[in-house]
C-alpha cells in the first residue's frame, strides 16, 4: 500500500541517499523538461492554448453536476452502465461484485491513477482475482511490488539496470540493459494476458458529456487492448475529469500531450462510447463507467477548487526542484509532486504526516509556470499551511519563533533591541570573518552544510539615521 | 543615463534581512537611487512585510506585521524594495491576506505603487546603464519570487550587461530555485541542501567571480554554501554591483 509507516522527513532522507533513485530522477526529469520545452517551442500560441484549456476546465467545474448527469445519461443511452461511487469502498464493491457476478478470473489494467487512489488492485486480489498491469511502467512496479512514483511515468524512480534485474528474476530473461529488448520481453509476456482476460479496467483522461464517451490517451497500445479485448470494460474516472464536447476535448488533448511527454499528440488517442453494438466486429460486451467522488465534491467551490482543474500531466512534478530531488514515494500519497502536496491532504486527510506535504515546497513557482492550466499551486500550498496551523499542526519551535518575530516586527523598540542582541550574539559566534558555522537548534539545521552571516554591527536603520543627522555619508561599521 | 528622473521621490523599504544583516545593500540601493536623482525616504519604524509568518501558515501574525507595514507606507508614494520576494509578498499575496479586512483598500492601493529595485530602475526610471564597472565574470541567479510572481529578470540582465568590464556569463539552471524558501531551509533541511548543491554545481561550472542576485535571502543561501565549500566565487546583491560597491579582488 502507499502509506509507509515512516515519517515524512525519514522518507525524504532515504530518497536523497538512494543513489539509484537519484540517477533515475536525473535522467528522466531532465528528459521530460527538455521534451516539453521543445514541444512548446514549436507553438507560437501556447499561452493562448493554455488560457483556453484553463477556461474549459473552470467552466466544466462550474457546471459539474450538469455535465456529469449528461455524461451518465449519454453513457446509458449507448448501452453502458454508470456507477456513482461516493468513495473508494463503493467503487471497489461495485467492481469486485461485478467481477464475481460475471465469473471473471483475470483482470488486465491500463494506467489509472484513480484506481491507485482507491487501492483497487488490492481489493480485486482479496476477492480472489488475478490482476495484471499492462502499462510498461505499471507492469514494472507491479513486479517489484511498489506503487507509482509519478503521475504519468509510474516507474520513473527505477533505473534500467534495476528493471533488467527485475525482468531477469520474474520473466527469466537473459540480463540486458537494452530497453527495446526488455520492452519486447514484457510485451510478449503481456500479449497472452490480454487474450485470456475477462475484464479490462482503464482510467479515463477525460469524459465527454455530450457524447457519453471516455477519452484515453497512451503511447503503448495497451489501453486499446485493455478496453477492447476482454468482454467487460470498466473505466474508472474522477468526477472532475469531465468536459462538455469533443471541441473542448481537442483543446485539452493539445495541452495534455505537450505538457506530459512533450508530444504533439499521444501515440494512441481513443474515444470510447459504450459497448459493442449489434453488427460491430469488436469491442467489449459490457461497458461500465465508475464515477469516483472520493472527496472531490468537498473541494468543489471552495478555496482549493482550482486543484480540480488538474489534468494529471505531471509537468509540475518534472519542473519541481523538490520532486527532482526526492521523487514521488517520499510524498507518501498516491499523487506526488507539487499537485500531490495539495491533492493528498485534500483527498487523504487521514494519512499520517499529511499536513507536512504542503511544506515540501520552497514556493519557487516553477510548478505554476509549467502547469498547462496554470493552477496557482503555491497559493494553494500556502492556504493548506494556514489551515494546518489553525488545526494546531506545526513544528515545535514555530509558535515561539513566529510570536517573537511578530512582536519584534510590530514594535520598533523591541525590533531594534532584538537586532542589537542578535548582532552581539552572532558576531561573537561568527568570530573574525563573521561567518557562523554553528547555530543552536533549530537553526543548527541551517549550519550543517551552510555558513550563516553574522548580523551587522549597526543596522541599516541606525546607519541611515546617522547619515541623515550628518547630512552626508554614514559611518562605516567597524 | 537618467532618462526619466525629474524630482522623483521614493520610499526605500530595505526589508528586515537587509536592515539587520546586510545594511550595505540598503545603503547601496539608496546611493544608486540618489545618484539617479531620486529623493530617497526611509520612514521610521518600517520593518518587515510579514512573509515569514505568512509562508509558515501563521496568517494572524502575518496580518499584524503586514497591517502595520501598510499603515507606515500609507500615502508615501512609490515604494522600492531590493527584493523580489518581499515585493511579491506585497504585490501578489497582500490582496489575499487583507481581503475582506479593514486594510483591504490600503493594501490594494499599495500594490499599485510597489516596485522591486531593478524594475524601478528600468521600467519606471527608464535607466539601463547606471555607470557601474566591475572587472570580472558575473553570473546572474534569478530569484524565484521576482522571476515568477513579479515578472523580473530582463531588467537585471539589462543593467548588468552595461556594467563596464564585466563579462556576463550564463548560469546553468539560473531560473531554478536555490533552495532557500524561508523556513523551508530549516524545516526541510535535507531538500534545501540538495537544491543548493544543484545550484552550486551550476555556479562552479560557470567559473565566475561573482554570482549576483536580487534577493538577500537567496544570496544568504548561496553565499552560505560557497563559503562552506571555500569557493573563490562570491555571492552579492545586484544593488551592490550597480552602486560600485564590489571590487574585483577575490577574498
Amino acid at each position: 500500500m502507499t502509506t509507509q509507516p515512516v515519517a515524512f522527513y525519514d522518507r525524504v532522507e532515504d530518497a536523497l541517499r538512494d543513489s539509484s533513485l537519484q540517477t533515475a530522477l536525473d535522467r528522466a526529469t531532465t528528459r521530460f523538461v527538455a521534451n516539453r520545452a521543445n514541444a512548446l517551442a514549436q507553438l507560437t500560441d501556447f499561452e493562448d492554448l493554455r488560457a483556453r484549456a484553463r477556461a474549459i476546465r473552470a467552466g466544466a467545474l462550474a457546471r459539474l453536476d450538469d455535465l456529469l448527469v449528461r455524461l451518465a445519461e449519454n453513457v446509458e443511452r449507448r448501452g453502458g452502465h454508470v456507477c456513482w461511487a461516493e468513495d473508494g469502498q463503493q467503487a471497489r464493491d461495485y467492481i469486485t461484485s461485478l467481477a464475481r457476478d460475471r465469473g471473471v478470473r483475470l483482470v488486465v489494467k491500463s494506467k489509472s491513477m484513480a484506481s491507485e487512489e482507491i487501492h483497487l488492485n488490492h481489493a480485486l486480489e482479496e476477492a480472489g482475482l488475478e490482476v495484471v498491469e499492462t502499462d510498461l511502467g505499471e507492469y514494472i512496479i507491479q513486479l517489484s511490488g511498489e506503487t507509482p512514483s509519478h503521475i504519468i511515468a509510474p516507474a520513473i524512480h527505477k533505473t534500467r539496470e534495476q528493471v533488467r534485474d527485475l525482468f531477469e528474476r520474474h520473466l527469466g530473461m537473459e540480463p540486458t540493459d537494452d530497453i527495446p529488448t526488455m520492452t519486447r520481453a514484457a510485451r510478449a509476456a503481456l500479449r497472452q494476458r490480454f487474450l485470456q482476460a475477462d475484464m479490462g479496467i482503464s482510467g479515463v483522461n477525460f469524459g465527454v458529456a455530450n457524447e457519453g464517451a471516455v477519452c484515453i490517451v497512451e503511447n503503448e497500445g495497451n489501453a486499446r487492448l485493455t478496453t477492447t479485448a476482454p468482454r467487460i470494460h470498466v473505466a474508472v474516472m474522477g468526477i472532475e475529469r469531465v468536459c462538455e464536447s469533443l471541441e473542448d476535448l481537442g483543446v485539452l488533448l493539445q495541452v495534455l500531450a505537450r505538457s506530459a511527454t512533450g508530444q504533439r499528440l499521444s501515440v494512441y488517442t481513443s474515444v470510447l462510447s459504450g459497448p459493442r453494438r449489434p453488427g460491430e466486429p469488436d469491442g467489449p460486451e459490457e461497458f461500465h463507467l465508475v464515477l469516483l467522488d472520493n472527496g472531490r465534491s468537498r473541494i468543489v467551490g471552495g478555496a482549493y477548487a482550482e486543484a480540480l482543474m488538474c489534468i494529471r500531466c505531471g509537468a509540475c512534478l518534472n519542473a519541481c526542484p523538490v520532486y527532482q530531488n526526492i521523487g514521488g514515494h517520499a510524498y507518501g500519497g498516491v499523487y506526488s509532486g507539487p499537485i500531490g502536496a495539495i491533492l493528498t491532504p485534500l483527498l487523504q486527510p487521514d494519512l499520517p504526516d499529511v499536513h507536512k506535504l504542503p511544506h515540501a515546497s520552497s514556493l519557487c513557482g516553477a510548478c505554476q509556470y509549467a502547469c498547462p492550466v496554470r493552477i496557482a499551486i503555491p497559493d494553494l500550498l500556502l492556504r493548506l499551511r494556514a489551515d494546518a496551523v489553525r488545526q494546531g499542526k506545526y513544528e515545535w519551535f514555530e509558535p515561539l519563533a513566529i510570536t517573537a518575530y511578530r512582536q519584534a516586527m510590530t514594535n520598533p523598540a523591541l525590533y531594534s533591541a532584538g537586532g542589537r542582541l542578535a548582532s552581539l550574539g552572532t558576531r561573537i559566534l561568527g568570530g573574525r570573518d563573521g561567518r557562523l558555522g554553528w547555530l543552536p537548534p533549530p537553526l543548527d539545521q541551517w549550519t550543517k552544510e551552510r555558513d550563516f552571516p553574522a548580523f551587522a554591527a549597526k543596522s541599516f536603520s541606525q546607519l541611515w539615521e546617522e547619515r541623515q543627522r550628518k547630512g552626508g555619508k554614514p559611518e562605516q561599521e567597524g | 543615463m537618467p532618462a526619466n528622473t525629474r524630482q522623483r521621490r521614493a520610499v526605500l523599504f530595505v526589508t528586515c534581512i537587509v536592515d539587520q544583516i546586510y545594511p550595505e545593500i540598503g545603503l547601496a540601493a539608496a546611493e544608486l537611487l540618489e545618484r539617479l536623482g531620486v529623493e530617497v525616504h526611509v520612514p521610521r519604524g518600517l520593518t518587515c512585510c510579514g512573509q515569514m509568518a505568512f509562508n509558515a501558515g501563521f496568517r494572524d501574525d502575518a496580518y499584524a506585521i503586514g497591517g502595520r507595514t501598510i499603515e507606515v507606507l500609507r500615502g508615501q508614494g512609490d515604494v522600492v524594495l531590493p527584493s523580489g520576494s518581499c515585493g511579491a509578498m506585497i504585490r501578489h499575496l497582500y490582496p489575499e491576506l487583507f481581503h475582506g479586512t479593514r486594510h483591504q483598500a490600503a493594501a490594494e492601493e499599495l500594490v499599485g505603487r510597489t516596485y522591486e529595485l531593478t524594475e524601478y530602475l528600468v521600467d519606471v526610471l527608464g535607466v539601463t546603464d547606471v555607470g557601474a564597472s566591475f572587472e570580472g565574470r558575473i553570473a546572474y541567479h534569478d530569484a524565484c519570487h521576482g522571476l515568477r510572481f513579479m515578472g523580473l529578470g530582463e531588467q537585471a540582465r539589462l543593467l548588468l550587461s552595461n556594467v563596464r568590464g564585466a563579462e556576463i556569463v550564463p548560469l546553468p539552471g539560473a531560473d531554478v530555485c536555490c533552495g532557500f524558501g524561508g523556513l523551508f531551509a530549516v524545516k526541510q533541511r535535507a531538500i534545501s541542501e540538495a537544491m543548493l548543491a544543484d545550484k552550486l554545481e551550476g555556479i562552479r561550472a560557470a567559473e565566475v567571480d561573482l554570482v549576483v542576485t536580487g534577493d538577500a535571502s537567496c544570496m544568504t543561501q548561496i553565499a552560505g554554501g560557497l563559503s562552506r565549500q571555500k569557493s573563490r566565487t562570491r555571492a552579492r546583491h545586484i544593488a551592490e554591483v550597480l552602486a560600485n560597491k564590489v571590487d574585483a579582488r577575490t577574498t
